[in-house]
């Protein structure tokens, strides 16, 4: 049984007549709702605007590094946009993205669940997330900030000369979002299961799903706590981090990575969730290792809490503490390879299926094991300080957050698609994009790893000449990016009214949310799901009910 | 009028009352993990500061005032006490009992917050508030300074957890009053106990670190 056949027979399929898309209409029902698939709807328009917000930044300074000389902006508006681009990126785009837009979606249908165990909080959350960034953008237009994401102190206490306590503020009440959902998250898998779901037929999605949300609940406290202190210094002069005051600000570093380093878990966990729903499908085959799979991502959770000293080898941090703080960073690379090898072990032998999801998931792969690779050498105190703070840095971080994150969220869309509208998108101009995507991201940043290689630094708007081919490589993929990130924009919005219809499980996938209709009614399942089969029974008939 | 409320009160995600009570239990103490970590990023910076400067932090200690500080102590603990029985009467459906319990622990905790306010303003009149008017001799006074920082940090987050959890005892005091809980219904005054209990923990990790350590 191909997919193929499976999805002209599929297509046909017409979506039930009262779904959650038209059981209600207007602003009110949006704005007021208490469903997660709407509110997941709502993340998914807030999270867009603010990454099309942060890639419009990223466009202009790559401008400016197009050339050697600080001409287009000067130093000062390009550490404003660079800023700009980090904050909007990290807490309005990456770390919402796959959690609230695709986990909010899916938590409670692969679970056989009616809604999550706390749908006002979850509702809230998306309100505390819009106050948020209301913060940051006002802080933005009134001048911005050019602490950069990080808030260093001194840069945002002693020489802070823009608006910090007002970007620092969005920060803090939109970390309250992200622990609002990962709380949601860990109550709903615990207690929301359907009859038979146990743990070890959970999907994985959901496991590393509730791996991140231990991170949101105990990781996000920390940085608001730190945020809350640099507020009150600036406020009442407390004298915490700030040497002119007595305090210390490499406190500050220690504090803010104790979150922050997680919070890269954050973004690339989920994507490993995606990552192993779509691999089994495009494989036709159960996922292999699954229980190594599962445990591997509650392993980057918990190691991630031990290793945030490795931003700080070269902030006078002790030779010793540097030492384990190197072995420690290591170790994450075992649950990592665990996670590659069984992806790789699934397409073994499979009858691969190419469709556009199935793209991404290997571009993941690929780029998130050169990502992974170079965060050894990055850990590696030696070559740390030799690269530290350069363009290698950022190179490897972009492999992780854009190769890897971004591509998990681009694959989870649109392998969630059909299910979310009942439509299917264009599967030639999503292969073309996801091809274009890729060719961009590499153009954009592999040139970036040679540069910090040959010692060019960070967050600077002019660089010595002999940087400029590689410079001006590295604007030319960011702007083929940039198209490669519009064509799914307008695709996706012409599927909503012309896509085909889909059917309940187009791809002839496991799991819970394909035995439901597409789109699904409001509350989820016509019948009370029984589960007697593992999520990735591939090998076997979809038992439905 | 239980089996009304048990029923009305069961939101339509749950399957049956048990779940929904397991369900807010458990949302209610990985909510105080998040509390716990948050909190804990000030005793880390307790802990690092101490370390670094104990002369300057066991001088700056001395200047606390540890009888009103052993007095809120124990109104605190008296707090909790009155807590737990307010629980226990709504557990018993006694509705008299638990709106008098509720009410003697918004007073302590009321106690509570105008012997700190008084404190407070000690430290106001002796110059020890951080910023342009602090003077201190007894020490390096910028070490002395970090110390009164983080005790004004610290003990003002727990005193603002103690003015939500004031308008909470507000809130359920209403809710109880008009009946709305029962033997078969009364997890919220369970999970604003677990709460309070919280703020009175972190108040007795509090009390030792600033006022007791170092001072003979």
């Amino acid at each position: 049984m191909s997919v193929v056949a499976e999805r002209t027979v599929a297509s046909q399929a017409r979506p039930p007549r009262r779904h959650y898309l038209n059981v209600n209409y207007g602003v009110r029902s949006w704005l007021l709702t208490v469903d997660h698939k709407r509110i997941a709807l709502l993340y998914l328009v807030s999270i867009t605007l603010f990454f099309f917000l942060g890639g419009a930044a990223a466009v202009l300074f790559r401008l400016e590094l197009l050339t050697p000389r600080a001409d287009l902006f000067e130093a000062e508006t390009y550490n404003k946009l660079f800023t700009l681009h980090g904050l909007v990126m990290i807490f309005f785009f990456l770390i919402p993205s796959i959690p609230a837009v695709l986990g909010n979606f899916l938590v409670p249908l692969m679970i056989g669940a009616r809604d999550l165990a706390f749908p006002k909080l979850n509702l809230l959350s998306w309100y505390v997330f819009i106050i948020g960034g209301l913060f940051t953008l006002t802080a933005a237009i009134m001048g911005g900030v050019d602490t950069g994401w990080t808030f260093y102190t001194p840069y945002s206490s002693t020489y802070s000369n823009s608006y910090v306590a007002l970007t620092v503020t969005g920060a803090f009440i939109t970390g309250f979002s992200s622990i609002l959902t990962g709380l949601n998250f860990i109550v709903t898998i615990h207690k929301m299961r359907a009859p038979g779901m146990t743990w070890l037929r959970l999907p994985l999605f959901i496991w590393s799903h509730y791996a991140t949300s231990l991170i949101m609940v105990l990781g996000t406290p920390v940085l608001a706590i730190s945020l809350v202190l640099v507020a009150l210094e600036r406020l009442f002069q407390l004298g915490i981090f700030d040497p002119r005051l007595g305090g210390d600000p490499v406190l500050f570093q220690h504090l803010f990575w104790f979150y922050s380093h997680p919070a890269v878990y954050i973004m690339i966990l989920p994507a490993m969730g995606v990552v192993s729903e779509i691999v089994p499908c495009f494989s036709r085959k159960r996922i292999f290792g699954y229980t190594f799979i599962a445990f591997s991502s509650i392993a980057i959770a918990v190691l991630g809490f031990f290793v945030w000293g490795h931003h700080l080898f070269v902030s006078s941090q002790s030779v010793y503490a540097g030492l384990v703080f190197s072995f420690l960073s290591m170790l994450v690379a075992i649950p990592s390879a665990i996670k590659v090898f069984n992806w790789t072990a699934t397409l073994y032998k499979g009858s691969i299926v190419y469709r556009t999801p199935l793209f991404y998931a290997l571009g993941f792969i690929g780029l998130f094991t050169i990502g992974g690779l170079t965060g050894i050498f990055v850990a590696t105190l030696p070559i740390d300080v030799h690269v530290h703070d350069t363009y290698f840095i950022v190179a490897h971080f972009h492999y992780i957050m854009v190769g890897g994150a971004i591509m998990g969220y681009l694959g989870g869309l649109h392998f969630w698609w059909p299910k979310i509208t009942g439509r299917l998108y264009p599967e030639g101009w999503a292969r073309f994009s996801a091809l274009i995507i890729f060719v961009g991201f590499n153009l954009t940043f592999f040139p970036q790893f040679i540069l910090g290689y040959l010692g060019m630094p960070r967050r600077y708007a002019a660089y010595p000449d002999e940087f400029q081919v590689l410079n001006v490589m590295s604007s030319a993929g960011a702007s083929i990016l940039g198209i490669g990130y519009l064509i799914p924009l307008i695709y996706f919005f012409w599927s909503m009214r012309y896509g085909p219809y889909a059917g309940a499980n187009p791809w002839d996938a496991r799991g819970l949310e394909w035995t439901t209709a597409s789109p699904p009614p409001t509350d989820n399942f016509e019948y009370k799901p029984q589960v007697s089969q593992s999520a990735y029974a591939y090998d076997e008939e979809q038992k439905v009910g | 009028m239980a089996e009304i409320h048990g029923t009305a009160a069961l939101a339509h995600q749950f399957d049956d009352p048990e779940q929904q009570v397991e369900a807010s239990t458990l949302g209610m103490w990985t909510f105080l993990a998040t509390e716990i970590l948050f909190f804990g990023g000030m005793f880390v910076a307790y802990i690092v500061y101490r370390m670094s400067y104990p002369q300057a932090f066991a001088a700056a200690s001395h200047h606390l005032d540890i009888i009103l500080g052993t007095i809120n102590t124990g109104v605190l603990i008296g707090s909790s006490l009155t807590m737990v029985l307010a629980v226990y009467s709504a557990q018993m459906g006694r509705r008299r009992g638990q709106i008098l319990f509720l009410a003697a622990t918004l007073v302590l905790g009321l106690i509570f917050l105008s012997i700190k306010g008084v404190e407070y303003q000690h430290k106001f009149h002796e110059h020890l508030v951080p910023g342009a008017g602090f003077q201190f001799i007894d020490a390096d006074p910028r070490h002395a300074a970090i110390f009164f920082s983080l005790y004004f940090a610290m003990t003002g987050m727990h005193a603002f957890h103690m003015v939500i959890g004031a308008g909470l005892i507000i809130w359920m005091a209403r809710r109880a009053w008009r009946g709305e809980f029962s033997p078969a219904y009364y997890t919220p005054v369970e999970m604003l106990g677990l709460y309070w209990h919280f703020v009175d923990v972190v108040w007795i990790f509090l009390f030792p670190l600033l006022y007791l350590i170092g001072r003979h």
